[in-house]
Protein backbone atom coordinates (compact mmCIF):
# COMPACT_ATOMS: atom_id res chain seq x y z
CA UNK A 1 0.00 0.00 0.00
CA UNK A 2 1.62 3.31 -0.82
CA UNK A 3 1.23 6.57 1.00
CA UNK A 4 -0.68 9.90 -0.91
CA UNK A 5 3.08 11.41 -1.15
CA UNK A 6 4.13 8.05 -3.06
CA UNK A 7 1.28 8.00 -5.21
CA UNK A 8 1.39 12.10 -5.68
CA UNK A 9 5.21 11.85 -6.53
CA UNK A 10 4.18 9.34 -9.34
CA UNK A 11 0.88 10.60 -11.06
CA UNK A 12 2.65 11.90 -14.04
CA UNK A 13 4.66 9.18 -14.83
CA UNK A 14 1.25 7.41 -14.45
CA UNK A 15 -0.68 9.66 -16.68
CA UNK A 16 2.14 9.35 -19.31
CA UNK A 17 2.07 5.54 -19.37
CA UNK A 18 5.89 5.32 -17.86
CA UNK A 19 5.35 3.66 -14.85
CA UNK A 20 5.90 -0.06 -14.94
CA UNK A 21 3.21 -3.39 -14.57
CA UNK A 22 3.84 -3.39 -10.41
CA UNK A 23 3.86 1.16 -9.84
CA UNK A 24 0.60 1.35 -11.93
CA UNK A 25 -1.34 -1.14 -9.66
CA UNK A 26 -0.15 0.75 -6.49
CA UNK A 27 -1.36 3.85 -8.07
CA UNK A 28 -4.48 2.18 -9.14
CA UNK A 29 -5.12 0.33 -5.63
CA UNK A 30 -4.50 4.29 -3.83
CA UNK A 31 -7.01 6.51 -5.95
CA UNK A 32 -9.59 3.35 -5.51
CA UNK A 33 -10.05 5.04 -1.86
CA UNK A 34 -8.42 8.36 -1.70
CA UNK A 35 -10.43 10.80 -3.24
CA UNK A 36 -7.97 13.98 -2.61
CA UNK A 37 -4.96 11.66 -5.23
CA UNK A 38 -8.31 11.20 -7.37
CA UNK A 39 -8.41 15.30 -7.64
CA UNK A 40 -5.03 15.43 -7.75
CA UNK A 41 -5.00 13.17 -10.73
CA UNK A 42 -7.68 15.01 -12.39
CA UNK A 43 -5.93 18.60 -12.26
CA UNK A 44 -2.43 16.59 -13.10
CA UNK A 45 -4.56 16.01 -16.70
CA UNK A 46 -5.53 19.38 -16.80
CA UNK A 47 -2.54 20.69 -16.61
CA UNK A 48 -1.14 18.33 -19.25
CA UNK A 49 -4.35 19.94 -21.42
CA UNK A 50 -3.52 23.63 -20.38
CA UNK A 51 0.18 22.96 -21.63
CA UNK A 52 -1.16 21.37 -24.90
CA UNK A 53 -3.04 23.82 -25.62
CA UNK A 54 -0.76 26.60 -25.76
CA UNK A 55 1.00 25.95 -28.97
CA UNK A 56 3.66 28.15 -30.48
CA UNK A 57 2.76 30.70 -33.29
CA UNK A 58 2.65 28.98 -36.54
CA UNK A 59 5.90 29.85 -39.33
CA UNK A 60 5.06 33.47 -40.64
CA UNK A 61 4.90 34.05 -44.16
CA UNK A 62 7.75 36.43 -44.02
CA UNK A 63 10.04 34.26 -41.92
CA UNK A 64 9.58 31.20 -44.14
CA UNK A 65 10.51 32.93 -47.16
CA UNK A 66 13.90 34.06 -45.42
CA UNK A 67 14.28 30.55 -44.42
CA UNK A 68 13.49 29.19 -47.78
CA UNK A 69 15.91 31.52 -49.36
CA UNK A 70 18.75 30.46 -46.88
CA UNK A 71 18.15 26.71 -48.20
CA UNK A 72 18.51 27.60 -51.86
CA UNK A 73 21.45 29.75 -50.92
CA UNK A 74 22.74 26.37 -49.60
CA UNK A 75 21.90 24.19 -52.39
CA UNK A 76 23.13 27.05 -55.18
CA UNK A 77 26.32 26.43 -53.14
CA UNK A 78 26.50 22.92 -53.12
CA UNK B 1 24.94 36.11 -46.88
CA UNK B 2 25.19 32.23 -46.07
CA UNK B 3 28.03 30.33 -45.77
CA UNK B 4 28.68 26.83 -45.28
CA UNK B 5 31.10 24.04 -45.82
CA UNK B 6 30.62 21.94 -48.56
CA UNK B 7 28.64 18.81 -47.49
CA UNK B 8 30.43 15.38 -48.23
CA UNK B 9 28.52 11.66 -48.35
CA UNK B 10 26.14 10.29 -50.14
CA UNK B 11 23.10 12.54 -49.59
CA UNK B 12 24.81 15.25 -50.62
CA UNK B 13 25.17 13.74 -54.37
CA UNK B 14 21.03 13.68 -54.18
CA UNK B 15 20.76 17.60 -54.78
CA UNK B 16 18.20 19.54 -53.45
CA UNK B 17 18.01 16.34 -50.88
CA UNK B 18 18.49 18.39 -47.71
CA UNK B 19 16.05 21.17 -49.12
CA UNK B 20 13.45 18.99 -49.97
CA UNK B 21 13.39 17.78 -46.33
CA UNK B 22 14.16 21.01 -44.53
CA UNK B 23 11.34 22.95 -46.34
CA UNK B 24 8.83 20.00 -45.36
CA UNK B 25 10.10 20.46 -42.05
CA UNK B 26 10.53 24.17 -41.63
CA UNK B 27 6.45 24.49 -39.57
CA UNK B 28 7.72 22.14 -37.17
CA UNK B 29 10.74 23.45 -36.60
CA UNK B 30 9.79 27.25 -36.37
CA UNK B 31 6.96 25.59 -33.54
CA UNK B 32 9.20 24.16 -31.47
CA UNK B 33 11.80 26.70 -31.82
CA UNK B 34 9.25 29.09 -30.78
CA UNK B 35 8.77 26.70 -27.69
CA UNK B 36 12.11 26.94 -26.39
CA UNK B 37 13.59 30.15 -27.44
CA UNK B 38 10.60 32.58 -28.29
CA UNK B 39 11.62 35.33 -30.17
CA UNK B 40 14.66 33.88 -31.26
CA UNK B 41 13.44 30.85 -32.67
CA UNK B 42 13.89 32.17 -36.38
CA UNK B 43 17.49 32.80 -36.16
CA UNK B 44 17.66 29.06 -33.87
CA UNK B 45 15.89 27.49 -37.07
CA UNK B 46 18.53 29.10 -39.64
CA UNK B 47 21.01 27.84 -37.83
CA UNK B 48 20.27 24.37 -37.23
CA UNK B 49 19.66 24.58 -41.12
CA UNK B 50 23.43 25.86 -41.65
CA UNK B 51 25.03 23.04 -39.30
CA UNK B 52 22.65 20.68 -40.54
CA UNK B 53 22.85 21.18 -44.22
CA UNK B 54 27.08 20.57 -43.20
CA UNK B 55 26.65 17.47 -41.77
CA UNK B 56 23.90 15.92 -43.77
CA UNK B 57 26.22 14.01 -45.58
CA UNK B 58 27.18 11.71 -42.33
CA UNK B 59 23.49 10.73 -42.04
CA UNK B 60 23.13 7.26 -42.88
CA UNK B 61 19.51 6.87 -42.29
CA UNK B 62 17.26 8.91 -44.52
CA UNK B 63 14.14 8.12 -42.54
CA UNK B 64 15.98 9.54 -39.43
CA UNK B 65 16.58 12.67 -40.72
CA UNK B 66 13.91 14.74 -39.44
CA UNK B 67 15.05 13.66 -35.80
CA UNK B 68 18.39 14.05 -36.33
CA UNK B 69 17.55 17.45 -37.92
CA UNK B 70 15.49 18.33 -34.38
CA UNK B 71 17.80 17.25 -31.98
CA UNK B 72 20.33 19.50 -33.74
CA UNK B 73 17.73 22.54 -33.66
CA UNK B 74 17.14 21.67 -30.02
CA UNK B 75 21.14 21.52 -29.38
CA UNK B 76 20.94 24.73 -30.54
CA UNK B 77 18.33 26.31 -28.43
CA UNK B 78 19.65 24.82 -25.73
CA UNK B 79 22.87 26.94 -26.07
CA UNK B 80 20.51 29.80 -26.43
CA UNK B 81 18.70 29.42 -23.44
CA UNK B 82 21.29 28.81 -21.11
CA UNK B 83 21.86 32.66 -20.87
CA UNK B 84 18.50 33.48 -20.28
CA UNK B 85 16.66 31.61 -17.84
CA UNK B 86 16.46 32.32 -14.08
CA UNK B 87 18.58 29.87 -12.30
CA UNK B 88 16.97 28.11 -8.97
CA UNK B 89 18.36 27.96 -5.90
CA UNK B 90 19.08 25.13 -4.48
CA UNK B 91 16.42 25.55 -1.66
CA UNK B 92 14.04 26.21 -4.27
CA UNK B 93 14.44 22.78 -6.01
CA UNK B 94 14.55 21.48 -2.60
CA UNK B 95 11.10 23.34 -1.90
CA UNK B 96 9.60 22.20 -5.21
CA UNK B 97 9.51 18.13 -5.15
CA UNK B 98 6.84 18.94 -2.37
CA UNK B 99 5.24 21.28 -3.90
CA UNK B 100 1.64 20.42 -4.39
CA UNK B 101 -0.49 22.87 -7.22
CA UNK B 102 -3.36 21.44 -6.36
CA UNK B 103 -3.23 21.07 -2.67
CA UNK B 104 -1.79 24.99 -2.29
CA UNK B 105 -5.31 26.26 -5.00
CA UNK B 106 -7.36 23.98 -2.13
CA UNK B 107 -5.59 25.51 0.94
CA UNK B 108 -5.01 29.25 -0.15
CA UNK B 109 -8.61 29.07 -1.54
CA UNK B 110 -8.31 31.78 -3.97
CA UNK B 111 -11.87 31.99 -5.66
CA UNK B 112 -14.00 31.41 -2.95
CA UNK B 113 -17.31 31.73 -4.80
CA UNK B 114 -15.94 29.28 -7.39
CA UNK B 115 -17.19 25.38 -7.86
CA UNK B 116 -14.15 24.59 -10.08
CA UNK B 117 -11.58 26.12 -8.02
CA UNK B 118 -8.68 24.79 -9.71
CA UNK B 119 -10.11 25.22 -13.26
CA UNK B 120 -10.73 29.15 -12.86
CA UNK B 121 -6.96 29.38 -11.47
CA UNK B 122 -5.51 27.80 -14.96
CA UNK B 123 -8.31 30.01 -16.72
CA UNK B 124 -6.70 33.75 -15.05
CA UNK B 125 -3.36 32.51 -17.38
CA UNK B 126 -3.40 33.71 -20.92
CA UNK B 127 -0.99 32.71 -23.54
CA UNK B 128 2.16 34.93 -22.82
CA UNK B 129 1.05 34.38 -19.36
CA UNK B 130 2.02 30.45 -19.93
CA UNK B 131 5.25 31.55 -22.38
CA UNK B 132 6.82 33.94 -19.77
CA UNK B 133 6.89 31.18 -17.09
CA UNK B 134 7.75 28.23 -19.10
CA UNK B 135 10.85 30.61 -20.41
CA UNK B 136 11.78 31.52 -16.83
CA UNK B 137 12.23 27.90 -16.21
CA UNK B 138 16.12 26.90 -16.51
CA UNK B 139 16.74 25.44 -20.30
CA UNK B 140 17.00 21.54 -18.54
CA UNK B 141 13.80 21.47 -16.77
CA UNK B 142 12.06 23.60 -20.11
CA UNK B 143 13.38 21.37 -22.80
CA UNK B 144 11.60 17.99 -21.93
CA UNK B 145 8.77 20.16 -20.33
CA UNK B 146 8.10 21.81 -23.94
CA UNK B 147 9.09 18.91 -26.33
CA UNK B 148 6.59 16.12 -24.49
CA UNK B 149 4.13 17.99 -23.07
CA UNK B 150 3.34 21.19 -25.34
CA UNK B 151 4.55 19.54 -28.84
CA UNK B 152 3.86 15.40 -27.56
CA UNK B 153 6.74 14.19 -28.38
CA UNK B 154 7.68 10.82 -26.67
CA UNK B 155 10.07 10.93 -23.74
CA UNK B 156 12.36 8.52 -26.01
CA UNK B 157 12.90 11.19 -28.47
CA UNK B 158 13.49 13.63 -26.22
CA UNK B 159 16.00 11.13 -24.90
CA UNK B 160 17.46 11.06 -28.58
CA UNK B 161 17.33 14.75 -28.74
CA UNK B 162 19.16 15.82 -25.76
CA UNK B 163 22.00 12.68 -25.90
CA UNK B 164 21.05 11.63 -22.54
CA UNK B 165 19.38 8.18 -20.79
CA UNK B 166 16.14 7.99 -20.55
CA UNK B 167 16.42 7.85 -16.75
CA UNK B 168 17.91 11.13 -16.90
CA UNK B 169 15.69 12.43 -19.45
CA UNK B 170 12.64 11.25 -16.64
CA UNK B 171 14.27 13.19 -13.72
CA UNK B 172 14.50 16.51 -15.34
CA UNK B 173 11.14 15.90 -16.68
CA UNK B 174 9.62 15.29 -13.25
CA UNK B 175 11.41 18.59 -11.41
CA UNK B 176 10.62 20.54 -14.62
CA UNK B 177 6.78 19.99 -13.79
CA UNK B 178 7.46 20.63 -10.31
CA UNK B 179 9.12 23.80 -10.91
CA UNK B 180 6.88 24.38 -13.86
CA UNK B 181 3.91 24.25 -10.92
CA UNK B 182 5.46 25.85 -8.53
CA UNK B 183 6.33 28.96 -10.80
CA UNK B 184 2.96 29.15 -11.76
CA UNK B 185 1.63 29.76 -8.55
CA UNK B 186 4.22 32.71 -7.96
CA UNK B 187 3.23 33.87 -10.99
CA UNK B 188 -0.20 33.94 -10.29
CA UNK B 189 0.57 36.38 -7.28
CA UNK B 190 3.34 38.47 -8.62
CA UNK B 191 1.28 39.41 -11.36
CA UNK B 192 -1.99 39.82 -9.46
CA UNK B 193 -4.02 37.07 -11.35
CA UNK B 194 -5.35 35.62 -8.33
CA UNK B 195 -7.08 39.04 -7.15
CA UNK B 196 -8.19 40.04 -10.68
CA UNK B 197 -10.05 36.43 -10.96
CA UNK B 198 -11.67 36.91 -7.70
CA UNK B 199 -12.99 40.03 -8.83
CA UNK B 200 -14.92 38.35 -11.84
Amino acid sequence: MITCAEAVRQLWDYLDGIVDETQREAIEEHLGFCRRCCGEVEFAEELRRFLATHPEADLPDDARARLVATLEQLEKQS
Amino acid sequence: MVRADEPDGHAARQRGGFQALAEGELPRLYRVARGLVGDEAEDAVQDALLKGYRSYGQLEDPAAAPAWLTAILVNGCRDRMRAQARQPKLVELDEVEEFSLFRRIADEDPFPYSDSLHLDFLQQFGAEDVRAVLAGLPERYRVPLVLVYCEGYHVKEVAFFLDVPLGTMLARLHRGRKLFERRLWDYAQEYGLLQEGAKR
